[in-house]
């Protein structure tokens, strides 16, 4: 069992086109914890996410649920298939997540390419619904269903693989008030290791404990939730906001 | 969002409905076959193949109105091709016309061909259109693949069929967005154009940019390249019964076409 499940260091990524993205970031998740990632539009939130399983591969040093994927190195096919296992990455817009015909296809993907036998995956896709609160829709087609239900079904296509660790692109975005908090009740029920990107300072301080604040590219603070999100001076500087911010009055 | 002219799948619980994708599909493929490979002219023919479909669409309690409205989308492509077959054959003259020294002439043999041309584009139409209204795709796209169509091929039209919906979703709101921001008429052609141009560029753009993550969320859950879906039809003997009366009827058609 390793120490941490995430265990980022000194990572610094840019793109093709020479944008940096990341600069010397470094992080550790014990598991179980659920850790909040906040930071303004453009901070590299989503470039993290994407080097959490391979899909982009900065300079640093890599460990998911104690496999590691190293130093900019291009990792064995083993490996990024075992991360890709171990970490469930759930995209903001559930039309991105979702590409098959049915809710079902979309479930069964993940478990069909972890190689399960056809039995198993029935089980997982059955289980995965019923985890997020939506059995019986395995027939639906993803446009026939409202936002909440198709951002819970994105959920569920990520739990079918049974990871280790949920990463979560803005869960709330675009949700109703009623899906939203049906959505963060969903969230601390389920017993993975979460690292929870968002703009939504009530979820955040709903659901995880502990919140690191990410701009510019930089990690600028770590540290609990309700230590940061009540320090107004440090969430406006980094364009953020405290979860009771009032419109400062005008009249 | 529902798009019911996007979405022709007709709920229903008939036989037709309870068949197999994969004798739907190869039905329908036979059934396109016998009357593309019709001689023309060949009326009785038509009429029998007419018949069958009409019958078909009966059996699958699709309304027939519904069905024969949705049967004439094909018919101004079809119209199109053929526009130019009256003219250009030969055959006994049936009625010419000299304007600015041309001569036009519709023949007999033109006349025929293009109302051969038409009545095969639609009656392949109907019979397609019923095996679209009374399959849903999901179950559409798990008979190609059990039929072995190219990998390729299936995953592209299910990609499209998935996220064309998305795209129209996407095209209202740009629609509306520039609807909201032009008052009345909405200003000369010129100007309309040079805003579509731009619409249907940021929808390009946005496309690209969808298909990236799209991809980034396949590779996240395990794909390698190869696509795998789990086969759950099942083949009854009901599917086998309508597959030999099927097969019947048609040879049945085509051989009385050719011996009367």
């Amino acid at each position: 069992m390793p120490e941490y499940d995430i265990q980022i260091e000194n990572l610094s990524f840019a793109y093709p086109d020479g944008r940096r993205a990341l600069h010397g970031v470094s992080l550790s998740v014990c598991p179980g914890e659920k850790v909040a990632l906040v930071g303004p539009n453009g901070a590299g939130k989503s470039t993290l996410f994407l080097n959490l399983n391979g899909i982009l591969r900065g300079q640093g040093h890599v460990s998911v649920g104690g496999v590691s994927l190293g130093n900019g190195r291009a990792p064995r096919a083993e490996d990024l298939r075992q991360v890709r296992a171990r970490v469930g990455l759930v995209f903001q817009d559930p039309d991105d997540q979702l590409f098959s015909p049915t809710v079902f296809d979309d479930i069964a993907f993940g478990p069909l390419h972890l190689g399960l036998p056809p039995d198993e995956v029935r089980a997982r896709v059955a289980r995965a619904l019923d985890a997020v609160g939506m059995a019986g829709f395995d027939g639906q087609m993803p446009h026939h269903i409202s936002l909440g239900e198709r951002k819970r079904v994105a959920i569920a296509t990520v739990l079918a693989m049974d990871p280790q660790i949920l990463v979560l692109d803005e869960p709330s975005a675009g949700l109703d008030p009623r899906a939203r908090r049906s959505l963060i009740r969903l969230l601390r029920h389920l017993p993975q290791t979460m690292l929870v990107a968002s703009h939504d300072m009530r979820l955040v301080w709903d659901l995880c404990p502990r919140t690191v604040i990410l701009d510019r590219g930089r990690l600028v603070a770590d540290g609990p939730t309700a230590e940061l999100l009540q320090d107004a001076e440090l969430m406006e500087r980094h364009g953020l906001e405290t979860p009771g911010y009032q419109a400062p009055d005008v009249s | 969002m529902r798009h019911t002219f996007l979405d022709r799948y007709h709920q229903g619980a008939s036989l037709i409905h309870r068949l197999d994708p994969r004798l739907k599909l190869l039905a329908t493929f036979l059934f396109v076959l016998a009357t593309t490979s019709t001689q023309p002219g060949a009326w009785l023919t038509f009429g029998l193949l007419a018949v069958v479909a009409f019958t078909a669409i009966l059996l699958s309690k699709v309304p027939l109105l519904d069905a024969l409205k949705h049967s004439t989308i094909a018919l101004p492509f079809a119209g199109m091709v053929a526009l130019s077959l009256p003219f250009t054959r030969g055959g006994q003259v049936l009625w010419s016309w000299q304007p600015f020294g041309w001569n036009l002439a519709v023949t007999d043999e033109g006349v025929i061909l293009f109302v051969t041309v038409i009545l095969k584009a639609w009656l392949s139409v109907m019979v397609s259109g019923l095996l679209i209204a009374t399959t849903p795709f999901a179950d559409l796209l798990l008979g190609m693949r059990a039929l072995r169509l190219p990998a390729v091929l299936v995953s592209t039209i299910s990609f499209m069929y998935r996220y064309l919906f998305v795209l129209v979703d996407e095209a209202m709101r740009l629609y509306t967005a520039r609807e909201a921001r032009s008052a009345g008429d909405g200003g000369s052609v010129w100007w309309r154009a040079r805003v579509l141009g731009g619409m249907v560029g940021s929808l390009f753009l946005r496309s690209y940019e969808r298909s990236e993550r799209i991809y980034a969320a396949m590779l996240s859950r395990g794909f390698g390249g190869e696509v795998r879906s789990l086969a759950r039809l099942g083949w009854r003997a009901v599917d086998t019964r309508a597959a030999v009366v099927w097969a019947a009827v048609l040879v049945t058609v085509v051989v009385v076409g050719r011996v009367v």
